[in-house]
Parts: C-alpha cells; sequence; structure tokens
C-alpha cells in the first residue's frame, strides 16, 4: 500500500528545519551537504559508516549490560561501607511517593539507551550486509530517532562525577568498574551519533 | 531568497527529508506523518510551557534530599544545596549545580516563550539568530536532568547505617518532571515557523 512518489519528487531534499528545498544529484560516498539557510546538516556519506555505527552499538550494547551489576562507587565512613550499582542509583527512589521517579530514571539510564542500541543494530545490520531490511526496520528506526533525546546515559556519566566530588568532604570515595565503562559507552555513543546520517539510512530502508 | 518546499506546493517529511504532494497525509518512505507546518505547534508549547513552570515552583521550594549524619540532620534545597557547597569551598560543583539546575531552567522558559512570541508577533532578532537560540535550547535542555541523577546516586550509595544516609525529597519529582514538560514544550515548536517570518518580511519589504 506505499504510494510512489513521483520521480521528480526523489531527487528533492527539503531541510527538517526550515523547509529549504534543495535538488540533489548523484551523491557519492564521502559527500556532505548542509543546509545554506539554517546550516542543519542534510547529509553525510561517510565511508562504511554503517559497519561503524554497528560495531560501536554492539559494544555500547555489551558495556551497558556488563556495567549494569558492577558497582560504579563505593563509599566508606566511620567503618561502614556502600557500593551502588547502576541499578540502584535507578531504583534510588524504589518504595514511597517517589516511585514514579524510579521508573523516569531506570528508562532514561538504562531502558531507552538499551532500546536504541539494539534498534540500530536491528535496522542497520541487513543494510550493511546488502540485504533487504528486516520486517519492522523503519517503524523500528522512526523510534529510534524519536527516543535521541531522552536517551541521557551521557548526562548520567557527569551526574556521577559531580556526585563524586559532592561526596568526597562526607566520605572516602572509589570509582567502580561500571563508572569507566559509562564512560567508554558515552564515547562510543557520541561516535555513533557523528557517523549517523539519517537521509542515507531512509533512502537505503526505501530500496 | 530561499525556494521552500511550501512554495512549491510540497509537503516535507520532518523525519527523512523526502517531500510529496501536498495533501499527502503520511510519508510513502518513513510512514512518518505529514505537515507542512505544524499549526497547533505554539498552543502545544504554551501548554508545556506552563506545566514547567508550575513543576519548577514547588522544585525550588521543597528540599532536594535530606542528609542525615550522626548528629546533624539537614534538608536541602536546589540553591541551599550549591551555596552550602560553595560555603565549603568547592565553587566549581556549586556553579555547575546552580547552572545546570536554576540558570538553564530559568533561561530556557525566558528562550521559548521569546520564540513563540516572536513566531506570532515578530521580534527585533533576525530568524537566524532566533534559530541559533532554538537549537541551544533544544541541545541544552537534556543537561538539567545532572541534579536528579545527583539525587539519585546520592540517595542510592549514602546508605552507611546510623554514619550517614541521604533520602531523596519531594523536589527531585517536581524537578525532573519540569524539566520534562520543558524539552516536551521545546519539542512542540515547529522550527519552520520560525524561518516563515523572514519570508513575511521580505515580501512586505521590497528593498
Amino acid at each position: 500500500m506505499k504510494d510512489a512518489a513521483p520521480p521528480e519528487l526523489d531527487t528533492l531534499i527539503a531541510c527538517p528545519k526550515c523547509d529549504a528545498l534543495y535538488r540533489v544529484g548523484v551523491v557519492n560516498k564521502g559527500d556532505r551537504a548542509r543546509c545554506e539557510r539554517c546550516h542543519t546538516r542534510l547529509f553525510t556519506r561517510r565511508r562504511d559508516a554503517g559497519l561503524v555505527i554497528i560495531t560501536t552499538a554492539f559494544a555500547s550494547a555489551v558495556l551497558v549490560i556488563a556495567a549494569l551489576f558492577l558497582p560504579f562507587i563505593e563509599i566508606r565512613r566511620l567503618g561502614f561501607s556502600n557500593a551502588a550499582t547502576i541499578v540502584d542509583a535507578a531504583l534510588a527512589f524504589y518504595g514511597g511517593p517517589l516511585f514514579g521517579l524510579s521508573l523516569a530514571v531506570i528508562a532514561l539510564i538504562i531502558a531507552l539507551p538499551l532500546t536504541r542500541l539494539v534498534l540500530t543494530i536491528y535496522t542497520l545490520t541487513p543494510l550493511v550486509l546488502d540485504r533487504k531490511p528486516w520486517p519492522g526496520a523503519k517503524r523500528a528506526f522512526r523510534f529510534s530517532e524519536a527516543m535521541r533525546p531522552w536517551s541521557m546515559a551521557e548526562i548520567f556519566v557527569v551526574g556521577c562525577a559531580v556526585s563524586l566530588i559532592k561526596l568526597t568532604d562526607l566520605a572516602r570515595v572509589e570509582i567502580g568498574p561500571a563508572f569507566w565503562m559509562f564512560v567508554a559507552v558515552v564515547v562510543l555513543m557520541a561516535v555513533q551519533n557523528m557517523v549517523m546520517c539519517r537521509w542515507s539510512v531512509w533512502k537505503a530502508l526505501d530500496r | 531568497m530561499t525556494v521552500t518546499a511550501r512554495d512549491k506546493g510540497l509537503v516535507a517529511c520532518r523525519e527523512c527529508a523526502r517531500v510529496w504532494p501536498v495533501g499527502h497525509a503520511q510519508c510513502g518512505v518513513c510512514g512518518n506523518a505529514l505537515r507542512s507546518r505544524d499549526t497547533q505547534s505554539l498552543q502545544k508549547v504554551w501548554a508545556w510551557w506552563i506545566a514547567g513552570i508550575i513543576a519548577y515552583i514547588p522544585a525550588n521550594l521543597y528540599p532536594m534530599l535530606t542528609t542525615r549524619t550522626l548528629f546533624h540532620t539537614s534538608e536541602d534545597t536546589i540553591i541551599a544545596g550549591a551555596l552550602d557547597l560553595a560555603a565549603h569551598g568547592s565553587f566549581g560543583i556549586a556553579a555547575i549545580i546552580l547552572i545546570a539546575s536554576v540558570v538553564i531552567p530559568l533561561g530556557k522558559f525566558f528562550a521559548i516563550a521569546y520564540l513563540a512570541l516572536a513566531v506570532r508577533q515578530g521580534a527585533r532578532w533576525p530568524p537566524g539568530r532566533q534559530y541559533v537560540l532554538y537549537e541551544v535550547v533544544e541541545y541544552i535542555g537534556r543537561w538539567s536532568m545532572i541534579d536528579v541523577f545527583v539525587v539519585a546516586i546520592l540517595c542510592s550509595l549514602v546508605q552507611l547505617n546510623v554514619a550517614a544516609s541521604i533520602t531523596p525529597g519531594i523536589a527531585a519529582l517536581t524537578f525532573a518532571l519540569s524539566v520534562i514538560f520543558t524539552m516536551l514544550s521545546a519539542q512542540s515548536l515547529d522550527p519552520r515557523l520560525i524561518w516563515d517570518r523572514i519570508e513575511t518580511q521580505d515580501t512586505k519589504d521590497p528593498a
């Protein structure tokens, strides 16, 4: 039930931010374009972008899952000590009136980043292998893009750093392995963001 | 002058940048709903904006967290907590907290209101600069969540029996809601409306 665009509309591209209309010729690997008016990135065709995205997404997913149950900060004071995992932090508001906040924190720092990684792998793997997209790939990619602002792993890492300093005069603080794993995830996600070109992905999904 | 998709009787997809003849309700490539301009944009912006302000007030009046140490219990609001940190000499961290939880949220309320008013009534700033403000608001909004994550981390970590414990306050919830509402407010603003202003100004002023 897909209505095909008239062929001449195929060669047009509209800036999603300001509606400026451009005609695109043949786009080669390595080409990139920005909107002349608002400088929004229209497309960036990098060599092997798909492969880079899949490998970094896979690595991030493994790191996030492994980091979930390892301590990211440990504190000691007056002989008492405690270590918190990311799951503990997400469940900090569990029980009591702030229960809803717990769910939100789980979604923002664990569920959504992980979902986005899985959806990205699902959408891009067949494209990189030059196969037909897997069923539901378009819906998966649209959802993943819509969730982008709500995936806050990098903000959580900065929050960790702030907490560390806040705690130094209350107790002795040690950084756990999960903290460094999350830092790595943030770097990998930044690389993905830089390399990912929505326009190219949609073009490939539409083939 | 820039030619927009609307000028050519086309409607652009904001997800995949493809264009369709006016009247298409759904993008044939990615399945996104098509609207040349979101006519309800401003209504949604103001609705979320008001919700955000309403949630921001208790976020500043009630304690964000309660700290219990051996002989001392203190309840800290956002601002009191930051001032306390500054009094202990951690000026950098106090600045981060103040910027993330006070300067950015307040700045965002003003910025969104300015942009929404400018779309309807025009403004002194040229659309180019308005759009930069929009981009900054969109980018920076999520970072206000830092404080919520810090509270989550502190509360899960500092559970040292009688030596020290930290429990979350109701302000953590309303602050998180305020951040979420303002993010939704900024996302509801259709940036193409900002650029439409110059089109009308240009045609009025044939210089």
